[in-house]
């Protein structure tokens, strides 16, 4: 069993701060959503969990079985079993998926691995990311082609899926990944998270604005973001909810916060004009 | 010395020039030839090189007076070579501080008529395939540095083969620099009479950290129907200076693939011409540079369309970090009968720091209609982003530096054809980058 604890979280963004004080414990195959409106600060948080030096944590703690989080690079944070799939994923021409992820499996599974030495064994590895292809519907042709390049949208989000369950993390944070995707390559991912997550006690931070994925893989618990704070924890009820009633009451129920994120909104709109 | 009139080094005056005559012996012919373009570089001296391909060469750092022609050769066991355990090759030629150490060749190869091996050699052996075609590609009248050459050259590695004559295995030339100081003048001559192929690999390497200077020339004569892949790999130290014309003449039907890779060198400016001279001629060239440090790459490449149906294909793909600096300026040429020709430039540079610097200037100079010419350049940062992604999936900085490195010169890695040649360049980048 595995605990992903994040206390009083505080994080800037180019001098801004963003995160205002977060908390949120997530145990080995949990399932958590995290809701809000846009701007609330969720891919902030997952930048934070995943190490972007941008993000910078001014106050509080992130600790993975009580090791702290904050002391490691990007990299050494996925070798002990971070994940996060981008709402964005990045497009990196000329390398291949396979080659890519051949690197990232050998260095996630082997954390002691030196730079320039030997890779996990090409026979086992292709196997292995071929089953995965297939299982989550890509066609095995996508590990010859140039990461993301030309990627549609969907197919982006798929292969974030693929890299996870290659790379078998003990904390997934998955950042949208159904937006973008048609109904039955959610229904295909949401699976495939489930199994995943079932299968090797994955614990999950689902990011999201739909539900489909949360009928799939049902939270424990279900927290509302609302400028920079978690402001409400729930049980799926509260996502099936939001889902269908939108974020009034909940700025409502927490007039402080809805101000805070109505006058950062002014400052935005009058800063870009 | 800049680009203006300048008296010529002591190490290459006159006087130096007699006693490096009374060290070789040479056939009349051959030191003819010597003591006409000793004239032509007196004469060179006084005139300004061509601002057009000189004027972004930082030549105030080279010291022509610093460096000297060897009697005798540094010790060769101690290059830095990649190339020459990389393949199976039909035969090598290796040459230290411009003396030859080696030259051998397959004896099937040479009983099916293949002549490999040291020009100083062949101007004796084989007077009638040297004295033809030596210097028939570079002319010596060029430039300063082409005369320069032309008088002075030191040896080098020579290739003939024979009509039809097809070999397969690739062959392997070493030009190294062992001693401080060292000139090196080597000439690299190329003949594929018609219908023939073949691949020479030939790479540069120091054997030492102290300077040399590599003035050199590079021709590539190709009979009709020919096909020959040829790869430059310069690999100097980072004190190494490299300053080169290198020509290629490519007869009707005739492919050339050329792949020039600039890795070393503190300056380095190389001249390349692809001369596309007979009908439905063809050639690609390849650039792959990765400059870091304080070091300075020039390429001055023209493609000339000589003749109609000819195809060139240029793609040079540079690297620079921390204040290098590379230049490349390009110029498709096509003459007034050289119609339906078509013609393709392009580089790209991507940058590792923002102290470094790129100049890639296309040009075309079109006398025809019915082409299709077309030409490129981009500039590109590696992206923080990327970056981070590759981290957050366990990858180092290092290697994710590597990987984005990679996959910018797999366009390039994919056109060559030579296993042995990506190989090397990619443990070469690897090097460069500080892993591996
Ligand atoms: N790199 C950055 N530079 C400047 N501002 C940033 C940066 N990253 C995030 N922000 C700001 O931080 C706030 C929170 O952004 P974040 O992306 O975390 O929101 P989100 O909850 O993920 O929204 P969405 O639902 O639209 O994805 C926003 O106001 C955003 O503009
Ligand atoms: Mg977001």
């Amino acid at each position: 069993m595995s605990t992903l604890k994040i206390e009083n979280l505080h994080v800037s963004v180019a001098g801004t701060l963003i995160l205002k004080g977060v908390d949120l414990e997530i145990n080995s195959g949990e399932i958590h959503a995290l809701m809000g409106p846009n701007g609330s600060g969720k891919s902030t948080l997952a930048y934070a969990l995943a190490g972007h030096p941008n993000y910078e944590v001014t106050e509080g703690s992130i600790e993975l079985d009580g090791e702290n989080v904050l002391e490691m690079e990007a990299d050494e944070r996925a070798r002990h079993g971070l994940y996060l799939a981008f709402q964005y994923p990045v497009t990196i021409p000329g390398v291949k998926v396979a080659d890519f992820l051949r690197h990232a499996v050998s260095n996630v599974r082997n954390p002691d691995r030196k730079e320039g030495t030997e890779l996990i064994s090409m026979r086992e590895y292709r196997k292995e990311l071929y089953e995965h292809l297939d299982a989550l519907g890509v066609d095995r042709q996508f590990a010859r082609r140039y990461l993301n390049e030309g990627f549609s949208g969907g197919e982006k989000k798929r292969m974030e899926i693929v890299q996870m369950a290659m790379l078998k993390p003990r904390f997934a944070i998955l950042d949208e990944t159904d937006s973008g995707l048609d109904t039955d390559a959610v229904n295909v991912v949401s699976e495939g998270v489930q199994r995943l997550s079932s299968a090797n006690q994955m614990g999950v931070l689902i990011i999201t604005h739909h539900e489909r994925l949360l009928q799939y893989n049902i939270p424990s618990q279900t927290h509302v973001m609302l400028a920079g704070r978690i402001v409400e924890t729930g049980d799926a009820s509260l996502a099936h909810e939001l889902h269908n009633l939108g974020y009034a009451s909940v700025r409502e129920r927490h007039p402080d916060a809805a101000a805070e994120e109505e006058a950062r909104q002014k400052r935005e709109t009058v800063a870009s004009a | 010395m800049t680009l203006t009139a300048t008296p010529l080094p002591v190490t290459f005056d006159e006087a130096a020039f007699e006693a490096f005559l009374a060290t070789r012996d040479e056939p009349a012919w051959v030191t003819e030839r010597r003591q006409q373009a000793f004239s032509t570089l007196q004469d060179k001296f006084e005139v300004e090189l061509d601002p057009e391909e000189w004027r972004r060469v930082n030549l105030r750092l080279l010291r022509p007076q610093e460096f000297s022609i060897r009697s005798a050769a540094g010790d060769a066991a101690g290059f830095d070579t990649n190339l020459q355990h990389a393949a199976e090759f039909g035969g090598r030629v290796i040459h230290s501080d411009g003396r030859t150490q080696a030259a051998d060749l397959a004896d099937e190869l040479r009983s099916s008529g293949v002549v490999f091996g040291e020009l100083n050699e062949l101007v004796k052996s084989h007077r009638e395939l040297v004295e033809r075609h030596l210097f028939s590609a570079v002319s010596p009248e060029t430039d300063r540095f082409s005369a320069w050459h032309a008088a002075f050259w030191t040896g080098g590695t020579a290739l003939f083969v024979p009509r039809g004559l097809k070999v397969e295995q690739p062959l392997h030339s070493l030009i190294g620099l062992a001693s401080a100081g060292a000139a090196d003048l080597s000439h690299t001559l190329i003949v594929l009479e018609d219908g023939a192929s073949a691949a020479l690999l030939e790479e540069t390497a120091s054997a030492t950290d102290e300077a040399g200077f590599h003035l050199g020339a590079v021709e590539l004569i190709l009979g009709q129907g020919a096909n020959l892949r040829y790869v430059q790999l310069q690999n100097w130290n980072d004190k190494t200076f490299h300053i080169a014309h290198q020509t290629g003449r490519v007869a009707a039907d005739a492919h050339l693939q050329w792949t020039v890779g600039g890795l070393g060198a503190k300056l380095a400016h190389i001249h390349q011409d692809v001369i596309l001279d007979g009908r439905s001629s063809t050639a690609e060239v390849n650039g792959v540079t990765f400059a870091v440090g304080r070091q300075q790459l020039s390429y001055y490449t023209q493609q000339n369309h000589n003749a109609p149906d000819t195809r060139s294909d240029l793609l040079y793909k540079t690297v620079l970090r921390d204040r290098a600096n590379v230049v490349w300026r390009g110029m498709i040429r096509v003459e007034k009968e050289a119609t339906r020709t078509d013609g393709y430039q392009r580089c790209d540079s991507l940058m590792l720091s923002d102290h470094a610097r790129s100049d890639s200037i296309p040009g075309l100079e079109i006398e025809t209609d019915d082409v299709r010419c077309t030409h490129g350049a981009t500039t590109g940062r590696v992206d923080a982003e990327q970056i981070f992604y590759c981290r957050s999936r366990g990858l180092t900085e290092f290697e994710a530096m590597h990987m984005i490195v990679e996959g910018f010169f797999h366009q390039i890695y994919d056109r060559i054809p030579v296993q042995a040649v990506r190989d090397v360049l990619g443990a070469a980048v690897e090097k460069k980058l500080g892993i591996g």
